[in-house]
């Protein structure tokens, strides 16, 4: 069990993602969009949406060094435990906090807003309950391990066997003997993974960073391609 | 000198009668889809009027075009692109659906399928964004048609609370007291757009062949910056597909060589279509020009005359083929817009150099100053009468030249003579130089004038060259017939350089087929 879990499990997920952006990015381009409601509802979003998406780029840049980085080289630099995890729960607690209060008030928004309600995808819900599930998990963990109520260091743990995935031999056991919640956070981060080519988050992939170093206006020459007989495109159904 | 075409259009404001004919098949052409029910690539509004989206003329609220910086660059009134980046989770200048209109349609169903009863079946409104009864429909997208409401709505015209403190008195909202007249308004197609220089992913572009600007569907992301970056708020976002739209200039009609939709359909028959050559270098500088006055001459300086046999050498250089070139000569919109100077373009202060242009209204002054007890159609006293026009030419100086009401006024005149000159003709008089010489133009020029835009003859309104002959001469350039011909039929008798001619008579003509309708001479 342990090993199909934590061995096999983020492998299948990783798949998942690259062959699924792979499959989205050839046949399927026209649907890649971030499927913005700000149209149907701006108040509720100029709030949520930017304390979501802001505090999520921190937890994630937070993942990365908690996870990537050994404790051996904050050691060499001569960073304390208890100065590296009070620095941690910190700044995680602060962006989580943005984060989670962000997703709530969209949450609140895509349930209560009929116009938004009504264009809410089908594989929301699964994305949703999943975004959900994980931030929730990831909150709890870290509120029980730095209130003390469990004794867990995840950069012994968690963090060895994420960079043993990398190595393509991660040792399962490490996070067969994590506490619960780190082990069910860890099972839905990778579902969100896997979730990402097959839900409206395949907008992260797109984040347009090329914008900043592009000229201004944009010229092309008609398409040869696009002159040949296709087939109609999706987006032209009739207005009900 | 780099030379680009751009197939631009001219409406002719005075002839326009508010029909909406052109909204209408605009729409049943390229609208008439789930997520674009609100969408309008093609409106007519009234004005004085808010406009359609509500206040769109507001770019102290909306922030859309350029505004040229204290150093004296070109930048995004919305803020650089790290700015604009920052906005992607919420973007703040973005109108809401409620801007627009809230789309509806009624329950027609509810007046076949009730069951029989003591009550009369009603068809309530719906909205078709959710489903659920409208009680009140309460905006719709030309609400305020024919300054219907105008007491209440037109005050609210950004440009009217512009030109209050200026013009005071002369706008009225009164009955009979009260002036309109119609804009009929689509995408710009810019020369140098806002909305593709907003677009994070570079989705958006301007064709090297026609000037005509286009989403890839493809590569659209909805970032839905684009809808803040056009000043026109003339790109959408669709919201059933997640992707921003806009007029496409009808591209698969006028690659084919026949005029866009709107421009077909026109009862009014007000729409121009033609290929302007502009100077691609000159651009960025003409829309830098300090002074937002300038920019209407600044962008005039941009387009090149096409009867110059340099501007042509320079255009065959750049790939312009012959058939563009002819189309570039006989060019209606080039007359209207270089040779007689009547037309003007549409809030040129938002720095987008835009490619359609407008004939502001004249009307209705030859019977206002027949009301007076004048000769209405004599020219000085129609000179004399501009300042008085019912609609202030200041306000249409805010419409057309950043304020400059000396332009208006000059183009007012212009056609105030062609009507003076016109009549002298028509009467059988002898024909008055000063009348033509006082605004500039020669007696011919007047009486061309008069034929582009009063008799508007099909083929003088619009002159497209296709984009299929275009793509056969590109092919030709590429693979050239050298190794003799591909026909090798031995019914020719008579070859020439391996090739044979169908006429036994003598050497072969090329055989032309008639592409181009070259009906109005060059």
């Amino acid at each position: 069990m342990d090993l199909l879990l934590w061995g096999v499990m983020p492998y299948v997920a990783v798949t998942l993602l690259i062959a699924g952006l792979v499959w989205r990015a050839r046949y399927d381009r026209f649907g890649l969009t971030t499927h913005s409601s700000q149209l149907h509802e701006s108040r509720l979003l100029r709030v949520g949406s930017p304390l979501f998406h802001f505090g999520m780029a921190f937890v994630v840049l937070g993942h990365v060094v908690g996870l990537l980085v050994p404790d051996s080289w904050t050691d060499a630099v001569g960073v304390s435990d208890h100065a590296y995890h009070l620095l941690a729960v910190s700044t995680g607690a602060v962006a989580g906090l943005a984060a989670a209060v962000g997703v709530g008030i969209l949450v609140y928004r895509r349930l209560r807003v009929p116009a938004v309600r009504k264009v809410t995808l089908r594989s929301d819900h699964v994305m949703y309950a999943v975004l959900l599930g994980a931030m929730l998990l990831g909150l709890v963990a870290t509120a029980l391990n730095s209130s003390g109520v469990v004794d867990y260091n995840y950069r012994e743990g968690v963090s060895v066997w994420f960079r043993g995935l990398f190595a393509l031999q991660p040792d399962y056991h490490l996070m067969g003997a994590a506490p619960l919640a780190f082990k069910l956070h860890v099972v839905l981060g990778f579902a969100l993974f896997a979730l990402i080519p097959f839900s409206r988050l395949a907008h992260i992939v797109s984040a347009p960073f090329k914008y900043l170093f592009r000229p201004y206006v944009v010229y092309r020459r008609r398409d040869p391609r696009q002159l040949a007989n296709r087939e109609p495109k999706r987006g032209w159904e009739r207005a009900s | 000198m780099r030379v680009m075409a751009q197939v631009a259009m001219v409406m002719n404001l005075d002839k326009c009668i508010g029909c909406h004919t052109c909204s209408v098949t605009c729409k049943q052409a390229w609208t008439n889809r789930k997520g674009t029910e609100y969408v309008w690539f093609n409106n007519v509004e009234t004005l004085p009027g808010q406009g359609y989206p509500r206040r769109w003329e507001d770019q102290e609220r909306w922030r859309g075009g350029w505004e040229r910086t204290r150093s004296g660059r070109l930048r995004l009134r919305a803020g650089g692109r790290l700015r604009r980046l920052g906005r992607l989770f919420a973007n703040p200048e973005l109108p809401e659906l409620s801007d627009y209109y809230q789309p509806w349609t009624y329950e027609y169903k509810n007046l076949t399928d009730a069951p029989a009863g003591d009550d009369m079946p009603v068809a309530r409104p719906v909205s078709q964004t959710t489903g659920e009864p409208i009680g009140t429909i309460e905006w719709g997208p030309n609400w305020d048609d024919n300054l219907g409401g105008a007491p209440e709505h037109a005050t609210k015209d950004p440009l009217v609370e512009k030109v209050r403190d200026e013009v005071g008195e002369k706008i009225r909202f009164e009955f009979e007291q009260s002036f309109m007249f119609y804009l009929p308004r689509i995408c710009e197609h810019c020369l140098n757009p806002a909305c593709v220089s907003s677009c994070p992913s570079g989705a958006m572009y301007k064709r090297v062949e026609d000037g005509i600007v286009l989403v890839d569907q493809d590569q659209c992301r909805g970032w839905r910056m684009c809808v803040t970056g056009c000043p026109y708020k003339k790109v959408y976002f669709n919201h059933a597909t997640g992707k921003a739209e806009k007029c496409t200039f009808c591209f698969p009609r006028v690659e084919a060589g026949m005029p866009t939709i709107c421009s077909e359909t026109c009862v009014g028959r007000m729409r121009y279509l033609g290929v302007m050559l502009y100077d691609a270098d000159k651009v960025t500088e003409a829309a830098l020009v300090a002074d937002e006055q300038d920019l209407y001459p600044a962008q005039l300086e941009c387009f090149l005359d096409p009867h110059d046999p340099a501007v042509a050498a320079a255009a065959r250089a750049s790939g312009i083929t012959e058939e563009w070139l002819d189309a570039a000569r006989r060019s209606p919109v080039y007359d209207l817009i270089r040779t007689y100077q009547i037309a003007l373009p549409l809030h040129p202060e938002y720095r987008t150099l835009p490619m359609v242009w407008y004939v502001p209204p004249l009307s209705p002054v030859v019977e206002a100053v027949a009301a007076a007890g004048r000769d209405g159609e004599d020219a000085g006293n129609l000179f004399g009468a501009i300042d008085a026009l019912r609609i202030p030419v200041e306000y249409l100086a805010e419409l057309l030249t950043a304020g400059d009401t000396y332009a208006v006024d000059a183009v007012l005149r212009r056609m105030a003579a062609m009507r003076a000159h016109m009549r002298r003709v028509n009467l059988g008089q002898e024909r008055d130089g000063s009348i033509a010489a006082a605004v500039g133009l020669t007696g011919q020029e007047m009486e061309d004038m008069f034929r582009l835009l009063a008799i508007a003859k099909y083929e003088d309104r619009y002159v497209i060259p296709t984009a299929a002959r275009a793509d056969a001469d590109a092919l030709a350039d590429t693979h050239p017939l050298e190794e003799g011909c591909p026909v090798t039929q031995d019914a020719y008798q008579v070859t020439q350089g391996g090739c044979p001619v169908s006429s036994p008579e003598g050497p072969g003509e090329p055989v032309l087929l008639n592409l181009a309708p070259t009906r109005r001479s060059a």
